[in-house]
């Protein structure tokens, strides 16, 4: 091999692996956020609440379907959706850590929904232009889901904050609490650099401008406080969790661990 | 939750009835009802609870307080007269030979 053909090959592979960890990265946050919406089906305060926050998961768990899928593709070591859900231990999952934070009250649930909604929206709609033909048809799929995500959650986040005294005094409560959780949301390394780069994926400047916008909107209609931005010690894309996920997984791959390649 | 002893959240709601087009072109048919805190509540939770399985292009919600309704206790008053009418219905009239597009 001349050593063009090696630095290009060199190349290559690193481009390869920053997408599989960018790919895992969004299945991840969602696989984690439908899991955690899961939790509250036959617990929410409605029937109709019921359905709504079990139709979110599974949207979410069949965006992290199509995101897994590919990501076991990108890795080329024959691991299939099911294998990167059920086998892997926390530090080896991705996600944002702001999706693996507790449901709390249900105000709780909103504000992460909130959070996470807009984010995915901007991220899709970015990647509705990517130059990788597969992450883009999933964006498109996975954006008009996540509009009506979005919906939803702003819709509540109003209603709630622009409630009662004690539904504002929650949620503004839960706002305050998981907005440390957001600085992450829009910190690049040198994944989502090279990402960028390679036109794969929106650089997450632009993300975090129209973001931002959303959220004092939102705010301003539900008469809540925008906190200060945090710096921030947890490092979900990088595998470095809150004590939550451990927990989460522990529920979600408890089956296939117990029984390893059970069916139904 | 710590509702114990209260009047259920949902009975506060209001009722909506909730209309249902399942193709263009087709008219909005009534499905059911639903509790919901405003209307645009009300639109999320049919679509949640009512067009899962792709049943519907579109979504009326109406309050259910809103909808006029005839009287039971006057059906006989209101639907009886037209029973014995059956000269309403086109099939009573015999077509003539004559007639050929109708």
């Amino acid at each position: 091999m001349s050593p063009a053909v090696a630095t290009a090959a060199r190349a290559d592979r690193a481009l390869n692996e920053a997408l599989l960890r960018y790919v895992l990265r969004l299945g991840d946050t969602s696989l984690v956020l439908g899991q955690r919406l899961g939790e509250w089906v036959g617990h929410a305060p409605t029937l109709e609440e019921d359905l709504g926050l079990a139709n979110l998961a599974l949207d979410l768990i069949g965006q992290a379907r199509l995101l897994l899928t590919y990501a076991g593709e990108i890795e080329g070591r024959e691991r299939d959706e099911d294998a990167l859900a059920y086998l892997r231990d926390a530090p080896e999952f991705f996600n944002l850590a702001l999706a693996e934070q507790p449901n709390g009250d249900f105000g709780c649930t909103i504000v992460r929904q909130w959070l996470l909604d807009a984010w995915q929206l901007e991220i899709y709609a970015g990647l509705q232009e990517s130059t990788d033909s597969r992450l883009a048809a999933i964006a498109a799929k996975a954006l008009k889901e996540t509009r009506y995500h979005y919906r939803f959650s702003s819709g509540w986040l109003v209603r709630l904050g622009d409630g009662t005294a004690e539904s504002h005094e929650r949620v503004q409560r839960a706002v305050d609490q998981l907005w440390r959780f957001t600085s992450e949301l829009f910190a690049p390394d040198e994944v989502d650099e090279r990402m960028a780069s390679a036109g794969i994926a929106p650089s997450l400047s632009t993300a975090e401008v129209r973001w931002s916008a959303h959220m004092d909107e939102d705010l301003r209609a539900a008469t809540l406080k925008r906190p200060a931005a945090q710096p921030y010690p947890w490092h979900g894309k990088r595998g470095v969790h809150t004590e939550h996920l451990g927990y989460v997984l522990a529920e979600m791959q408890h089956l296939q661990r117990t029984y390893p390649g059970a069916r139904w | 939750m710590s509702d114990a002893g209260k009047t259920p959240v949902a009975a506060e709601w209001p009722l909506f009835e909730v209309f249902i087009r399942s193709r263009a072109g087709l008219e909005h048919k009534h499905v059911g009802s639903l509790h919901a805190a405003d209307a645009r509540m009300a639109v999320e939770h049919a679509r949640d609870v009512y067009t899962r399985r792709q049943e519907g292009v579109s979504i009326w919600v109406v309050r259910s307080a809103d909808v006029i309704a005839s009287d039971p206790e006057e059906a006989d008053a209101l639907f009886e007269p037209a029973r014995d009418k059956v000269y309403r219905h086109p099939t009573f009239y015999v077509i003539p030979e004559e007639v050929k597009n109708l």
